[in-house]
């Protein structure tokens, strides 16, 4: 880590000026909501229509309530609870939002994209 | 009804001047901080438009939650849930991702960004990032129209419920209410938007607790509930609903564009993304409006669903809230149970307004018509707080005797929104060759196919109108892109250099 040239520490990008190193950090956290929102989606679509689809008669019950409902809805709110709280305490990262001067930024990556 | 059932107005009555104090304490605040900033009208628009960017986590989720979840998810949504019983809760948990989604995607990138180019809504933002009038004047027109209709619909939503619970005629009841929102508004800008927000975001919870609880109490436990709504149809427990054909997979999975993964293009919702303090209050935020947004909408769409087992017939949806809390609280519960939807209302219609108001100050007249009014703050102030008046005169005009138009356009309100600011928000943030062109085409193709479905194919493949019409949409903004010329240098390098 410390034999790092500074030049090496901030990258230019194709316009050959150095992008905002804040930035691979932030996309990766978009990704995170993209992809727990499908996760989501996907259980309410497979926990629903799978096990809501059979004649009413036949429905098992889960705390009162038909068992697709609980799973897709009720459980799985939990579960978005649960996942955003791991991801904001163990994945994302906190950064300051200001403007950041040269030294900050090389500060900022050499924390390996944590603040200081 | 005729008679004015006072101890339920009273408790209202108290909240809403309430609003006014806060209102007029945020008013002080903005003048203190931008006198502070040196008082010139550009540091007045930061503080009015976006609090100084000084906003903390719980007020955040407060904030965004509130401004989201409006009469449709406190009085529309279980009243359609009253009819059709569980299926329509099953639909309206495809917005479970409400309060993580828009925060997170549109994450810490919007607020860095927006610090950079010094942007107050997300309008200055697309002017940032495109430098095209085109695309500014279709977003400032977008904003005007579509959500001038969506806050026009709310009022009237909300003095119905007024009328029905308190006996107040409907008249009295839009003026008494939409004085409050104008007032608090125009006085307390963003500020006073926030912090009215977040109390309401408490009222909301309280209120939603409060008559969840009580129905089940009254219902004998949930399991005895759930029975006795398949006692009165097999379907109000089943995701299809009662009614064949109408809850078809496709069709509800649609949702979960339309109230889900597109909320990011409601450009009130967009605004609460710019205004935060610092990373750590973002992250408080995505939880606190996780789990509020989770309760909120479960608690009230299961209220309404539940709410078929203990009175029957409720004729129009829109009564159903209402009626509920009236009958199974005393008055003057019941006035501070129906402080929650009303908080719903209010909360939304305040943050749209200041984007309405936005539009047209910040946007349009201090852009294009007279941009020597940044230096002075006096003036600005005046004919903002003017222009928040003259639009909120304008919505009690529509709500007072809606007009033929009004309905048409509140029906598009929301899609039309979503295909006007999704793709070049999320496009003009995350990607380096999204430009006018693309933004235009994508623009006009969106709101073009969209109207399109509605009128000659109101389900196409099966799905809401919408899916199809953002996937167009994107697809005209990439090809448009990628055959036209490449943004400017200057803006890339404002957006993306170090």
């Amino acid at each position: 880590m410390t034999e790092r040239t500074e030049s090496q520490v901030l990258e230019t990008n194709e316009y050959g000026f150095v992008e905002d190193p804040r930035y691979k950090q932030c996309e990766k956290e978009a990704w995170y909501g993209i992809i727990l929102g499908i996760v989501n989606l996907v259980i309410w679509a497979v926990a629903g229509y799978g096990l809501g689809s059979g004649p009413v008669e036949e429905y098992s019950y889960i705390m009162g309530f038909p068992a697709w409902f609980f799973i897709s809805c009720i459980a799985n709110s939990v579960f978005a609870v649960v996942a955003t709280i791991y991801l904001v305490t163990r994945k994302m990262r906190d950064m300051p939002l200001d403007p950041m001067t040269k030294e900050e930024a090389e500060e900022f990556v050499r924390n390996g994209g944590k603040a200081r | 009804m005729s008679t004015i059932q006072w101890s339920t107005l009273l408790p209202i009555v108290c909240y809403f001047a309430l609003m006014y104090f806060i209102g007029f304490y945020a008013l002080k605040l903005v003048n203190n901080a931008s006198l502070r900033k040196g008082g010139s009208g550009a540091a007045y628009m930061e503080e009015y438009m976006t609090g100084g960017r000084g906003t903390g986590g719980f007020v955040l989720a407060m904030t965004l939650v509130a401004t989201y979840l409006s009469a449709g998810s406190f009085i529309g949504g279980p009243g359609t849930a009253y009819t059709h019983g569980l299926a329509w809760v099953f639909l309206a948990m495809s917005q479970i991702p409400t309060g993580y989604y828009t925060l997170m995607v549109l994450g810490k990138k919007f607020a860095i960004v927006s610090r950079k180019t010094g942007a107050n809504s997300i309008s200055d933002f697309l002017r940032a990032r495109y430098e095209s009038n085109a695309v500014l004047i279709i977003a400032s027109l977008s904003i005007i129209f579509f959500l001038i209709a969506a806050m026009a619909a709310q009022l009237i939503g909300a003095s119905r419920l007024l009328q029905g619970s308190t006996g107040l005629d409907y008249t009295t009841a839009l003026i008494f209410f939409a004085i409050t929102v104008v007032v608090h508004t125009a006085v307390g800008g963003f500020r006073g938007v926030v912090l009215n927000d977040t109390l309401q975001g408490v009222v909301m919870t309280v209120s939603t607790a409060a008559l969840f609880i009580a129905i089940v109490m009254k219902g004998g436990g949930i399991a005895n509930i759930v029975q006795a709504m398949k006692a009165i149809n097999p379907g109000m427990i089943s995701p299809y609903g009662v009614k064949e054909g109408f809850m078809t997979v496709p069709w509800v999975s649609s949702f979960w564009v339309l109230v889900g993964f597109a909320i990011i293009g409601l450009p009130a919702v967009a605004q609460r993304a710019m205004s935060y303090k610092s990373s750590k209050s973002l992250h408080s935020g995505i939880i606190y409006g996780t789990i509020v947004s989770l309760v909120l909408l479960m608690g009230m769409h299961l209220a309404g669903a539940f709410g078929v087992t203990q009175v029957s017939g409720i004729a129009s949806g829109d009564l159903v809230i209402p009626t509920l809390i009236t009958n199974l609280f005393n008055p003057v519960v019941a006035g501070i149970i129906l402080a929650g939807p009303l908080a719903a209302v209010m909360s939304t219609v305040d943050s749209q307004l200041l984007v309405v108001v936005a539009a047209i100050v910040n946007d349009l007249l201090v852009n294009y018509i007279k941009p020597e009014l940044k230096a002075n703050f006096k003036k600005l102030r005046t004919i903002t707080i003017a222009t928040c008046c003259i639009v909120g005169l304008i919505i009690v005009a529509l709500a007072f005797d809606p007009p033929e138009l009004m309905v048409w356009l509140n029906l598009f309100a929301t899609a039309g929104q979503l295909s006007t600011f999704l793709w070049p928000t999320i496009l003009g943030l995350y990607w380096k060759g999204a430009n006018a062109p693309g933004a235009i085409a994508g623009m006009v193709s969106g709101i073009g196919t969209y109207l399109y479905f509605n009128y000659y194919l109101p389900r196409p493949l099966g799905l809401h109108p919408i899916v199809p019409s953002l996937a167009l949409s994107l697809l005209a903004f990439v090809v448009v892109a990628k055959m036209t010329k490449k943004p400017s240098e200057k803006v890339i390098r404002l957006f993306w250099e170090l």
